[in-house]
């Protein structure tokens, strides 16, 4: 009997040890002669259970398992063969007798249609999931306007946090007049919590190449670039391969399918600044220079890369386009909402169980999405914001959570859809603190052009870095609230102008906690260092001592079966002995 | 020496981030000496002041020398949520240096970084081209070692 073995090799998997167990089932299979095909796959979004490893017979029933050992390779090989899951394993879904258990129930898979499936170095698997066949009827069948009037109607908006509209864009650079126009794919990936673009290109390169061409043809650009940053080398390699296969086989280069359409693609690397993913900066690093954002207009659509007519989506969006146009726009925007049509990918982190991407229609609840989707929380520690939209975005409290995901909706509520990332946190999480995290994280990004920019989130770092030491007074909320609508107004680039969200949905749903750091010098969550203290319980130290050898700046005395003592004054807080004790004898307060 | 890193490019600037990032790679303390830039310069035709300023801009060059190995540990949200702090704690304890600090034996430079897209197995680091995620304190201590090892 054959039947097919499927290994998540993206970056997730790898760093949880999937080419060990890669490496174990190609060993047990030769070893033992099993017909076999073993293949590589990439992510297919449940991270939170690598190494994942999917086991297909020939009849399309399947099993994957989660957080697989390379020793359990036998005994799940041998069980595979009886088909009879191994109950002991974690199981992610189970095809095998019509039953389905799966977190991928919920979810609509257009973008992300092929992670995780085929095996994102091989054109031909890529071939045999319908791909180039957008390119080519689009190219035989389809005129420029057509594409781009089926974009439009598909009501793709884009994917890479401000939402415009992908055919309108499409349009504009098609108007442009020049001999030379250039089509750009923004893979400069960098909000805090979001990775569905590099699941994208480790997972399904072609189907971006696919959707820059098809973006090409209908602009009547001649020449891209996929601008990806430095810290995904393994995007980056997967890129290579699939623009040099996709060159060999005629789906770029010149005269593509025999067509008058010539293309050809470029890939350029980042070198670690998140400002670059600001389109104008993104040309100006492509270009070779500093990665600083320059005033619109003109738009890149009249005037881009190198002064020519250049239209820039983002990877995801691109991710949809060769699916559009192979189902139609009416299939598309089937899902969605009003105004925001289809699907959309969301990364999910912090303290939520399913962490991972999944991709859902728009217009899901919140709290669809974290608790049916995403499995709900990590602990047993309730249910506190999900941070949207990285730090362009905001918290959204717990109250907030029949919020749809849409553009529209999610615009209300302060925060931004953004690239999609959703940090999920829980009680044991500051508020202040988060957004303090976010502003000196634009902060350290702010290329420096605006003074608004560069100085204004200075002081409101400075001033949150105050209260969160206990140091903070009341008429510090109204100064934060000042700069940051100054910030917003006085700011070229979309870094800037966004950059006090944090701030200012973090004071709009949870003021208290603000005002409980200033007026009575505490922090609620227990996490502002300078605010809270480890005292040994006098009653339950029973004196083993365990505290004190692992305390890392010895700042506990005592004796064996004495009393211990914490030096307040040495104490950098570090909660070591709290996790240490196992009688329950240090507070934190 | 670095006739052989600027003959694979054509002499246009938008191939500076690309030379930069190999010399940078090439050098075996992983850095951009001054030398580099003067030669650059010439190959390019554009001004040293210029390579200087996107030397500078970009987190990931650097212009003094570091360790052979640079640790990239991940100090945003969703790492810290999972206790990046802890892992950094255990490496500054192992490798006896904070961070941006090259240890004595010049194998490691230890570095603090945004988001690199592994949330989903937070907390995260790089070293040199490879990530390692789901770290605890053990699991770090074992990277290191095996990297000593390897030194």
């Amino acid at each position: 009997m054959s039947f097919t073995i499927k290994v998540g090799l993206a970056s997730c998997g790898r760093a949880a040890g999937a080419v060990e167990v890669y490496e174990a089932i190609d060993k047990y299979l030769s070893k033992n002669k099993i017909k076999a095909e073993l293949k590589k796959t990439a992510c297919i979004g449940m991270c939170f259970s690598e190494p994942l490893v999917e086991f297909v017979a020939e009849d399309g029933s399947s099993i994957t398992y989660g957080k697989v050992k390379p020793v359990e390779i036998p005994e799940l090989i041998k069980q595979f063969n009886n088909r009879s899951p191994i109950k002991n394993n974690i199981i992610l879904s189970n095809h095998l007798k019509g039953s389905e258990n799966t977190n991928l129930n919920n979810q609509v898979r257009i973008a992300l249609r092929n992670c995780g499936n085929i095996n994102p170095e091989s054109l031909d698997d890529y071939l045999a999931n319908k791909g180039y066949q957008s390119l080519e009827k689009v190219l035989n069948e389809m005129s420029q306007e057509e594409v781009i009037e089926e974009i439009k109607k598909s009501g793709l908006r884009g994917r890479g946090g401000a939402g415009f509209p992908t055919g309108l864009k499409w349009s504009f650079a098609l108007q442009a007049e020049n001999k030379k126009k250039y089509v750009v794919c923004n893979a400069d990936e960098g909000d805090p919590g979001a990775f569905m673009d590099r699941s994208v290109l480790e997972g399904d390169p072609h189907s971006i190449i696919e959707g820059m061409a098809i973006c090409a043809y209908a602009i009547g650009a001649d020449e891209g670039y996929i601008y990806c940053r430095a810290e995904y080398p393994l995007a980056i390699k997967h890129l290579k391969k699939a623009i040099k296969d996709a060159e060999s086989a005629g789906y770029l280069g010149h005269k593509i399918l025999g067509k008058n359409f010539s293309f050809k693609v470029h890939i350029k690397e980042g070198a670690g600044a998140f400002v670059c993913g600001e389109e104008t900066a993104l040309m100006a690093s492509i270009e070779g220079q500093r990665g600083m954002p320059r005033i619109r207009p003109p738009f890149p659509a009249t005037s881009g890369l190198w002064g020519k007519p250049t239209n820039i989506n983002n990877v995801e969006t691109l991710a949809n386009i060769a699916w559009i146009i192979l189902n139609g726009s009416a299939e598309y925007s089937k899902f969605g909402t009003e105004k925001s049509k289809g699907t959309k990918v969301f990364a999910l982190a912090g303290k939520i169980k399913n962490s991972g991407l999944i991709e859902v229609p728009m217009g899901m609840p919140l709290r669809n999405v974290i608790y049916d989707v995403g499995g709900g929380m990590l602990t047993d520690k309730p249910f506190k914001a999900v941070q949207l939209g990285g730090p362009s975005g905001g918290c959204i409290p717990e109250k907030l959570l029949d919020t749809i995901v849409d553009y529209d909706s999610i615009t209300k509520t302060g925060a931004i859809m953004g690239s999609g990332g959703m940090v999920v946190m829980d009680t044991s999480t500051c508020m202040v603190d988060v957004a303090k995290f976010f502003l000196n994280f634009t902060q350290n990004e702010s290329c420096g052009k605006c003074t608004f920019c560069r100085i204004g989130t200075k002081r409101m770092l400075e001033i949150l870095t105050r209260i969160t030491e206990g140091k903070g007074k009341m008429e510090d909320i109204d100064t934060l609230e000042n700069l940051a609508e100054n910030i917003i107004k006085g700011s070229l680039c979309g870094l800037g102008q966004t950059a006090p969200n944090p701030v200012l949905t973090t004071l709009r749903y949870f003021r208290d906690e603000y005002i409980e750091h200033i007026m009575n010098k505490k922090c609620p969550a227990g996490v502002c260092t300078s605010l809270i203290k480890f005292e040994v319980i006098e009653d339950k130290c029973v004196g083993c001592t365990a505290c004190a050898r692992k305390c890392p700046v010895n700042c506990i005395s005592g004796e064996v079966k004495k009393i211990h003592k914490i030096d307040q004054d040495k104490c950098i807080k570090c909660g070591v002995c709290l996790e240490t004790c196992k009688f329950d004898a240090i507070k934190k307060s | 020496m670095y006739e052989k890193i600027l003959k694979k490019y054509p002499p246009d600037q938008e191939n500076l981030i690309y030379i930069l990032h190999e010399i940078q790679d090439s050098n075996p303390q992983n850095f951009v000496p001054e030398e580099a830039i003067t030669v650059v310069s010439e190959y390019l035709k554009i001004s040293a002041a210029h390579i200087h300023g996107v030397l500078t801009f970009y987190s990931m060059f650097s212009t003094a020398p570091r360790g052979r190995n640079v640790i990239r540990l991940c100090e945003s949200p969703p790492c810290f949520l999972k206790g990046s702090e802890k892992i950094l704690r255990k490496l500054r304890d192992l490798l006896q240096v904070k961070i941006g600090e090259t240890t004595k034996d010049g194998i490691f430079t230890l570095e603090l970084c945004a988001c690199l897209g592994v949330c989903g197995n937070a907390p995260v680091m790089m070293i040199n081209e490879d990530i390692y995620a789901d770290l605890t304190e053990e699991k770090v201590e074992k990277i290191i070692a095996e990297i000593k090892g390897r030194a």
